[in-house]
């Protein structure tokens, strides 16, 4: 039993954040001559080494197809997106759309506005949908894998804001961090987003290994980080006070991004429905 | 990360599936009230004499120089046969670790050893009426007599003190220093003259726990731990083994109440949605605390010292054990009132027991403070 990343993937994830940090919105162009594009295709990489990228990702608040493209797992060098509840992420960026039919279609259609602008969401309107390669089980596994490592990046980016600015900011002559009423409240959101990080950490397990519980573990990883990721951000707007309530600080954008994680591919509900009727049915 | 036993984990977790079935009375499976039994004891030798006891203490001192999965494993198979735990938890998780790290050769000699054979049980004094969160407070006197010191006061919340040998406690030894170099840490001996345990009724109607009453205790000087005025460290040394491993004693525990809710709900066949949406996130919550404590396991087999995140745990199970445990009662439905009904109470009885779960081994706001300061870096609280 041995719960840790390995040495190159630790590297993976330094190499991952400082890039990120010079380049928050990087091109498919720069990623591909990081090594990144393909990751999942095949060769030295695992879905492990995918889940480093998704999650230091999510943390940058990266506004692309890269992850999307990795799970769709389709042949050529065409850039693909998946189509999410009817919705296509970032479809401007893409030429082709996996659907859950298990086709793929030219990426035309409509624009739409979202409250987190930075999704790029579409609706497809093209009709020249031919059949694509894999199962869409497996898709959306990895997907839902996936969308909980990104949550696992913004609630834990969330947290990490609200720390350094309640021990820097004071009132009443005191850091207000040393007040329980602001520390206990992060503990609270802390606490929830490490639990999911290591329900992430063992849902993308899963997918590697193709283990038996597999699909357990990914619902349960993407319905309580994308919750944990939700709450983390509220609990961070409240420690950050009216400064965190304004366009100009950049909280509310990880806040936007975790409310669309919350409800893509289904709330959690419909996720813990699924996992009752596994548990209750055997 | 491999998340699946190693070859050699799978042969000890079969060995010990192999053990608790050859050994374990069915009688003695994990019921709902906990007061000692003769059988238990019985259980717990069995343990000691198969090596089971003191898994990861070092060989010098008895153990069996495990790894810390091993221990992992071992706590997995007890709750996945609702086995009871070794009886002498106190000694194994607390009293032990902190001789080993503060004790001389004599009282390494003389105390571990017969913590693993259960043939001597521990119980902590620790809270005091006036000292509970705040343990630096405490009154309890320790006060040296030139060949002997005499102990004086009174503790509370004691679990096991009705059976136990010795005691560990700390308590006021130089009543002039400041606060936290004025504690003294001492072992006592139960049955010396002047030791009196009165049982306390909990919420529960059971007396698991019990005050002690120490009046003119004459204690002799090589039941000292650490020098007078280091009782502080050396209470430290105590609480970050009682939080640092009790992470898989508690995921166990909390494994086989997911286990019996499970049941529950199959036999009474629960359709409510919102039923069925919180059996499911208390299944969800169980593995996010069992995978947490693997994440844990892994930098304490790296580091060798348990960590901070050890009261995190602790947060987290205690808060799971009371939603849980209530879930349970709503789906037993108003007749889980009636005490002379079908079934032995054991919800009933979880239920309320569950309300202590934030309240021992550190309140939950003290957990926080701890979580806040030590692994989030805030600043103090006070």
């Amino acid at each position: 039993m041995d719960f840790s990343f390995t040495s190159e993937q630790d590297d993976l994830r330094r190499e991952a954040r400082s890039f990120l940090e010079a380049n928050p919105s990087p091109s498919m162009e720069q990623l591909a001559e990081l090594g990144w594009v393909g990751i999942l295709q095949g060769g030295d990489f695992t879905f492990l080494d995918a889940a480093v990228l998704f999650e230091e990702l999510g943390r940058a608040l990266y506004d692309g197809p890269y992850a999307l493209n990795e799970i769709a797992g389709q042949p050529g060098d065409d850039v693909w997106s998946i189509e999410i509840d009817g919705l296509v992420p970032h479809m401007d960026q893409v030429s082709r759309v996996l659907t859950p039919d298990m086709r793929g279609s030219s990426a035309h259609g409509d624009s739409l506005t979202t409250v987190d602008e930075t999704l790029g969401l579409g609706r497809l309107a093209s009709n020249d949908a031919v059949a694509a390669h894999g199962e869409w089980v497996d898709v959306e596994r990895r997907l839902l894998a996936a969308l909980a490592l990104e949550a696992v990046g913004i609630g834990a980016k969330a947290i990490e804001l609200a720390l350094a600015y309640v021990s820097d900011r004071e009132q009443f002559g005191k850091k207000i961090g040393s007040y329980q009423a602001i520390s206990h409240s992060l503990v609270d959101g802390y606490v929830a987003v490490e639990l999911s990080r290591s329900l992430a950490y063992w849902a993308a397990w899963c997918v590697a290994e193709d283990d038996e519980q597999v699909g357990l573990a990914v619902a349960a990883a993407k319905s309580q980080a994308a919750e944990a990721a939700v709450l983390a951000c509220e609990k961070s707007i409240q420690a950050h006070g009216g400064i965190g309530f304004t366009w100009e600080h950049p909280l509310h954008r990880y806040y936007k991004r975790a409310l669309w994680l919350e409800g893509a591919l289904g709330y959690g509900r419909e996720h813990r429905a699924e996992i009752a009727a596994s548990l209750l049915s055997s | 990360m491999e998340l699946r036993d190693t070859p050699q984990e799978a042969a000890f977790r079969q060995e010990v599936r192999n053990f608790i079935a050859q050994n374990l009375p069915s009688s003695s499976k994990a019921r709902g009230a906990r007061r000692f039994e003769d059988a238990d004891r019985d259980w717990s030798r069995k343990l000691g004499e198969a090596g089971y006891a003191g898994l990861t203490w070092p060989k010098e001192y008895g153990g069996a120089g495990a790894p810390y999965s091993h221990q992992a494993i071992f706590l997995e198979e007890l709750a996945r046969a609702e086995a009871p735990s070794h009886l002498g938890v106190i000694g194994l998780g607390m009293a032990g670790p902190t001789i080993m790290a503060w004790g001389s050769p004599e009282q390494k000699e003389r105390y571990l050893s017969k913590i693993l054979t259960a043939d001597e049980i521990w119980c902590q004094g620790f809270s005091e009426p006036d000292a509970g969160s705040d343990l630096a407070a405490s009154r309890t006197r320790i006060d040296d007599q030139g060949d002997h010191f005499l102990v004086n006061g009174q503790k509370v919340w004691s679990s096991f003190a009705h059976i136990a040998d010795f005691c560990i406690i700390v308590g006021l030894g130089l009543p002039d220093e400041p606060r936290y170099k004025n504690l003294t840490y001492v072992i006592i001996d139960m049955h010396a003259p002047g030791v009196e345990v009165r049982p306390l009724v909990q919420i529960t109607g059971h007396p698991e726990f019990n005050e002690i009453f120490f009046t003119d205790v004459k204690v002799p000087k090589e039941n000292l731990l650490g020098t007078v005025g280091e009782g502080w460290q050396v209470a430290m040394t105590t609480l970050l083994h009682e939080r640092g491993t009790l992470g898989f004693a508690l995921s166990a525990t909390l494994d086989v109440a997911v286990r019996k809710l499970i049941a529950l709900a199959q036999e009474r066949n629960v359709t409510d949605p919102i039923l069925r949406d919180r059996i499911a996130r208390e299944w969800i919550e169980l593995q996010a605390l069992k995978y947490t404590n693997y994440r844990s396991l892994t930098t304490l087999t790296k580091t060798g010292i348990p960590g901070p995140e050890g009261s995190a745990s602790k947060l987290v199970w205690s808060e799971n054990n009371q939603r849980l445990t209530k879930l349970a009662l709503e789906i037993l439905g108003s007749h889980a009132q009636l005490t002379d009904g079908s079934g032995d109470g054991y919800w009933q009885y979880q239920q309320l027991r569950s309300r202590g779960n934030t309240i021992e081994a550190g309140t939950s706001e003290i957990l926080r403070n701890i979580v806040a300061e030590r692994v989030l870096g805030l600043p103090r609280s006070r």
